[in-house]
């Protein structure tokens, strides 16, 4: 039983090094929905195992944009950062729903220089590609990789017009608002990649509470021709949701697919030709990735 | 339940329109008797109650909310959020205090209120089937749903009663001239 964790977590290890997200990250706002002329969120930031408890890292808040219901830009105030998690408060101000986003393209990639083969460093934008890039080097190959994590939360009804899509990465567009989930009803959300319906997306979606039961809940979806996955709330409470591609996180493709996995886990089982012999180094892979955190309300 | 429910309601509301059209339009009233009960607890705040009436295919329409109306800067209506099903219903879309539908907490006891038709809140009722709705959600305690199916124009002395069984007591809706 250990051991097979051990294994897939070494496997895991080798075919996404370089990802940062081996691990669950979340935003969990103390509440969504709200009432009155003003009211506060506070949110805890963390990066963990189990949804929705900070037990391994915390998650940084540097990156993280406010937006407002008429589309100015808001604040985070009273951030901090403790062992297991971050925590920082938005004050609403304004009716309708607002977005809390930590949102980052980054380019992975690698050229040649001198007969050797290089990696881009960690951490290059889009914008500092040309400067990281030295003068002679050959064959260069990049990829991006685009990473959202938002939550959003609404004081009075909630509103639209934040949900705009940028075309970068994956981004969600509601059929059902995001903060009008109720437990038993089916709620649809579109998802788009680079602006264009995900077709085929992978959706998972897990149910916050992880650490007093035995079954995970996972609910795995598939985004249809128009990119729309339909949601039926189990039971009411905060649900995680994460979709990705190219990365081989919980939502994407997976399998040994990914660079560097070194045989892949297992060997085929039935007859059939053997695996077509992998290229040496191919271009990597566009990465995307989406999170969000969801609260169901009751009836 | 709630699916055969609205069936009803949408089979009868078609009906309605196919035969007679406007009732005669006497001022008709709806008196509505709420029972909050009294209850033995360390911690005890009035409820927030939320009266609202429903129609299939229509726009919910709340008819009052009894809530912390006098705190300063409008504080009470944090809280409003908590009258789950009405604030999704009707109360997010209202501001507060909203006229003449915002009033104060009442104490346990049978509280009487009555609208009538055509004025205030209740405003003018198509014929067809309704259902008017009582929330109640206290602070530190529960919260309890209670629905009172009724048709418009109603039958003389028609009443229609429901039993809470735990944030809620006796509720009673007559109808009257």
């Amino acid at each position: 039983m250990k051991s097979k964790f051990l294994i897939a977590g070494a496997l895991a290890a080798l075919m996404f090094s370089g990802t940062a997200q081996a691990h669950r990250q979340w935003m969990l706002p103390s509440s969504t929905t709200l009432s009155g002329t003003e009211s506060w969120v506070t949110v805890d930031a963390a990066i963990s195992n189990d949804v929705f408890y900070f037990e391994h890292f915390p998650m940084a808040t540097d990156n993280i944009v406010v937006t407002e219901p008429d589309g100015a830009v808001g604040k985070i105030e009273n951030a901090a950062k403790g062992r297991y998690r971050s925590t920082f408060d938005v004050h609403l101000t304004k009716p309708g729903t607002y977005r809390i986003a930590s949102v980052s393209t980054g380019v992975m990639g690698s050229y040649m220089l001198n007969g050797k083969q290089e990696r881009l460093p960690r951490g290059t934008t889009k914008d500092k590609l040309a400067s990281v890039i030295p003068a002679g080097a050959t064959d260069v190959q990049t990829a991006e990789a685009a990473s959202r994590n938002e939550i959003f939360v609404t004081l009075g009804a909630p509103t639209a017009n934040l949900f705009k899509p940028t075309g970068n990465g994956i981004e969600l567009v509601p059929v059902t608002h995001p903060n009008d989930l109720v437990s038993g009803e089916a709620a649809t959300f579109q998802f788009l990649l680079d602006g264009k319906p995900a077709a085929g997306l992978k959706v998972t979606v897990i149910p916050g509470g992880i650490r007093y039961r035995d079954a995970l809940g996972q609910m795995d979806l598939v985004a249809d021709q128009d990119g729309k996955v339909a949601i039926t709330w189990p039971q009411p409470g905060m649900y995680w949701l994460n979709a990705s591609i190219g990365g081989g996180r919980e939502g994407g493709p997976g399998g040994p697919g990914g660079e560097g996995g070194a045989g892949g886990p297992g060997a085929p089982g039935g007859a059939g030709a053997p695996p077509p012999p992998r290229p040496q180094a191919g271009p990597p892979q566009r990465r995307a990735a989406y999170i969000t955190t969801l609260e169901v309300l009751a009836p | 339940m709630q699916i055969s429910h609205r069936l009803a309601l949408t089979g009868v509301a078609a009906l309605g329109a196919a035969g007679t059209a406007a009732a005669p339009a006497a001022a008709q009233t709806l008196n509505l008797s709420v029972a909050i009960p009294r209850l033995s607890v360390a911690e005890y705040h009035r409820p927030y109650v939320a009266i609202w009436i429903e129609k299939e295919g229509a726009a919910p329409r709340t008819l009052s909310v009894w809530y912390d109306v006098d705190k300063a800067k409008g504080e009470g209506t944090k809280w409003l959020r908590d009258v789950r099903q009405w604030w999704r219903a009707s109360g997010r879309a209202l501001s507060f205090p909203a006229n003449g539908v915002s009033g104060a907490t009442r104490a346990p006891g049978d509280q009487k209120i009555a609208f009538t038709a055509g004025k205030g809140p209740l405003g003018a009722l198509g014929p067809g089937n309704y259902t008017l709705i009582v929330e109640a959600a206290r602070e530190v305690g529960g919260r309890e749903v209670l629905r009172l199916p009724f048709a418009w124009p109603p039958k003389p002395g028609a009443t229609v009663k429901v039993q809470g069984s735990s944030e809620l007591g006796a509720i009673a809706l007559t109808f009257g001239k």
